[in-house]
């Protein structure tokens, strides 16, 4: 059976020049960076290359980049970091309720130290508004942080006019752009950012590594203490490997970026306009237009995600239902929430994410595999039964499964 | 030109086997090991073998496995985690020769949050007091870390002696096995050690990967936080090639583990013998016996070791004075410091240390380029004189 994978913000597969760049230094150039003979600087070397490589895709400085162990690591680092530099006895963070677990938990550890936080509301695109930042600020305010696009519902947040705030105020303002950074144009100076998390697998790297950007001059404190690596802002031995495809993934993504987005973006827009107007009440969740490029998220009514993606899942078709962390939790995801969709309608949340490899062809076979799956579930359901009583049949789903 | 890698203490070479476990999970693997689907599903399983199979290398369960960036991370887990656990209790017992991992985040912890750190000494072999541990660890100790064995010099220490008088006080042991999985042999079901930070890449695995063990219901809180991979234990999607890779390193390590221990230990005492046979002024740092299988670090007097190391590089031998990540500073090795050993051997000091790749010839290769090398030095060294003065009352 052929699969057709459809969930890129849980994984995408990395590509084979970054593939191919990376084995060379599991074996004959698997030396340590840090050893002074020469094997080890050239390695070095390598490394060095990569960060200039990522640095290019963020139009930051080489010595800006500090490589981590992903995402993850950056946003627990630059809220933790930030805030354990400033000095000052009261603390104050704010940041938005739709972040990811990493940045969200992080300020709820933060907040158990005592630092104060502001979780900002958004509205119902998932949007938050620079004028609520504003109002949040205190004198203790010592981090901003707002993500630059939400992977699960695909929103990209005003982050230029946040940063503009966030700098008139004299505030370090960090963004997680996991979701945006080699997938669309990311700017550090065009958004006002003084730190900005990234991830390689988000952009056709591999997985376990990332990076935080941080602006010179910027306080932070380390969040791995030890070796000297990274210029003493990050201990541990550097995943040379990780780093090497990062660098290759950025350099790529550099390049390609236009076409993946003028590629994916019909895409999304055609899967939007069938999926919500080829089977009832589907309604698109997000901005319609601030939006990632491959990001189609929906409710379907009446349904529960979990079913939807494992009849799909039969059929070879790989799709997500919140994000790809909380799956393993049952709980309706704390982003639609946030954006004022009931805990009911949450559950019937699912997530199409586009990649370069997706073709037309594949939302053929999608939006044939879908519909049946929808009507399938929905015959099960006593809430749609009830429901559907006293609605006329309705044609429309009757024939979707038989198209094409 | 061929490289004779000695310098295994800093980073190992992916064994070709870890390697070919690792590339379908860069490739067409890529899935991620959280999601629902069956893609995400399978490689699940295949991260569950790599936890099991590292479990069993540890004498451990694989619930007690916990992945982590690396050694680093470990390490900044284990110690925070049982500060966060036990905020009643101040004091932290570590030794002066630990890896700077755990050496300066408890030199922080005592600068920004105001635990007492108790500093165990060593002798001039290296070797704790264990009369002074004893004294040290107290019903106000959060944690005792203590490393398994020493990155620079290979001394073991008595670590499953220490856990014991640990638990006596209610505290948790940490250990840093990063040097010692896959070269001692162990079995943590059987100890009370509570932590144990290792790293893969320096037992054949890749680098960027690493864990930690976490004895089952130690009181844990955990240190980078996101989603709820690991058991709600380490956020992060999971790096799979790297788990996959550290699995199998894990595995190869313990199938032939009495064989690679006698091979390294064979070659080591031989290339100790041969150095110490032909030069000079030669003295071993560290415990002739209580020591790794593959490590050997000699003080060469009137001597700089970064010109020994130049000179062999271009020699193409590989080896390191002290550690690598403090290669970067040019600032004596604490550990040696922490030895008593005197001014003159320490900026002389090499660590040569062995894989079980290591072969005789590589050996013969070291015995025969090393000693011209340092006796050339030292004829050129302002200390010549003095050198040859020395070395003329020594024989």
């Amino acid at each position: 059976m052929r699969t057709i994978h459809l969930d890129h913000v849980a994984a995408s597969p990395p590509l084979p020049q970054v593939v191919d760049a990376m084995i060379p230094f599991l074996r004959e150039r698997f030396h340590n960076p840090s050893s002074i003979y020469s094997a080890g600087e050239e390695v070095t070397e390598a490394l060095e290359m990569a960060r200039d490589r990522v640095a290019t895709l963020l139009h930051a400085k080489e010595e800006e980049i500090i490589f981590t162990s992903g995402g993850t690591e950056a946003n627990n680092w630059a809220l933790k970091g930030v805030l354990q530099a400033n000095r000052s006895p009261v603390k104050h963070l704010i940041t938005s309720s739709i972040e990811h677990f990493s940045t969200l938990h992080a300020a709820r550890s933060l907040e158990k130290e005592g630092v104060a936080v502001t979780f900002l509301p958004v509205d119902k695109h998932g949007l938050v508004d620079p004028d609520d930042v504003e109002r949040a600020i205190t004198p203790n305010t010592a981090l901003i942080s707002v993500m630059h696009a939400n992977n699960e519902v695909g929103t990209i947040q005003y982050i230029a006019e946040i940063g503009q705030i966030a700098r008139k105020h004299n505030i370090p303002f960090h963004t997680d752009a996991v979701a945006t950074a080699g997938v669309i144009p990311v700017d550090v100076e065009a958004l006002n950012v003084d730190l900005l998390s990234l991830a390689a697998n988000a952009f056709y790297g591999p997985l376990g590594v990332g990076a935080l950007f941080i602006r010179r001059g910027t306080k932070i404190a380390p969040l791995l203490d030890g070796g000297r690596q990274e210029r003493g802002f990050r201990a541990g031995t550097e995943n040379v490997v990780g780093i090497v495809g990062m660098g290759i993934a950025a350099a790529i993504a550099s390049e390609e970026m236009d076409a993946r987005i003028a590629h994916l973006t019909p895409l999304r827009d055609r899967l939007i306009r069938e999926v919500t107007g080829r089977i009832e009440e589907v309604a698109l969740v997000g901005h319609p237009t601030r939006r990632l490029p491959g990001n189609v998220s929906v409710l379907v009514r009446y349904v529960e995600g979990e079913s939807m993606l494992l009849f799909l899942d039969m059929e070879g078709i790989q799709v997500a239902s919140g994000s790809a962390c909380i799956s393993m939790s049952l709980k309706a995801s704390h982003v639609l929430l946030a954006m004022g969709i009931d805990p009911g309608s949450a559950q019937g949340s699912l997530l199409f994410t586009l990649g370069s490899e997706n073709t037309n062809e594949d939302i053929d076979a999608l939006m044939n595999a879908l519909p049946p799956v929808i009507q399938r579930l929905r015959d099960m359901s006593p809430l749609y039964k009830r429901v559907s009583q006293f609605k006329p049949a309705q044609p429309k789903l009757a024939v979707a499964g038989k198209e094409k | 030109m061929t490289v004779t890698y000695l310098d295994n203490n800093a980073t190992t070479a992916v064994d070709p086997r870890v390697l070919e476990a690792m590339r379908p999970f860069f490739c067409e693997r890529y899935g991620n090991p959280s999601s629902m689907h069956s893609f995400g599903g399978t490689v699940a399983r295949d991260v569950a073998r790599a936890r099991e199979n590292l479990a069993q290398s540890l004498g451990a369960s694989a619930k007690e496995i916990v992945f982590t960036s690396g050694g680093t991370e470990a390490d900044s887990t284990a110690i925070l985690s049982a500060l966060a656990t036990a905020p009643d209790r101040r004091e932290i017992v570590t030794t002066r020769v630990e890896h700077p991992a755990v050496l300066n985040l408890c030199k922080r912890l005592a600068r920004d949050r105001g635990y007492v750190v108790r500093w165990l000494s060593v002798d001039r072999q290296g070797k704790l007091d264990m009369d002074e541990v004893r004294s040290r660890i107290t019903d106000n100790t959060a944690i005792v870390s203590v490393m398994w064995a020493n990155n620079e010099t290979g001394v073991i220490f008595p670590v499953e002696e220490i856990s014991e008088i640990a638990h006596e006080h209610g505290a948790i042991m940490h250990t840093d096995a990063v040097q010692a999985v896959g070269k001692v042999p162990m079995n943590l079901e059987a100890s009370q050690i509570d932590f144990l930070s290792l790293s893969g890449h320096k037992l054949h695995g890749p680098k960027g990967i690493g864990a930690l063990y976490v004895r089952r219901g130690t009181r844990f809180s955990p240190f980078v936080v996101g989603g709820h991979q690991e058991s709600d234990r380490r956020g992060g999607t999971e790096n799979v090639p790297g788990i996959v890779g550290l699995g199998e390193a894990a595995r190869l390590c313990s199938e032939g583990f009495a064989d690679h221990v006698a091979t390294m230990r064979r070659l080591r005492d031989r290339l100790e013998q041969g150095l110490m046979a032909t030069v000079p002024l030669a003295h071993l740092n560290g415990h002739p016996e209580a020591r790794l299988p593959n490590t050997l670090s000699i003080g060469f007097e009137y001597v700089e070791g970064e010109a020994i190391l130049m000179r062999m590089d271009v020699k193409g031998i590989c080896a390191s004075s002290g550690s690598a990540c403090t290669s970067g500073s040019l600032e004596p090795s604490h550990v040696l410091r922490a030895m008593g050993v005197p001014f003159n051997s320490v900026h002389g000091s090499i660590r040569f240390s062995l894989s079980r790749y290591t072969t005789e010839d590589e050996i013969s290769y070291v015995l025969e380029e090393v000693p011209p090398i340092i006796r050339g030095l030292r004829e050129m060294s302002p200390f010549g004189r003095e050198y040859l003065s020395a070395v003329c009352t020594v024989q």
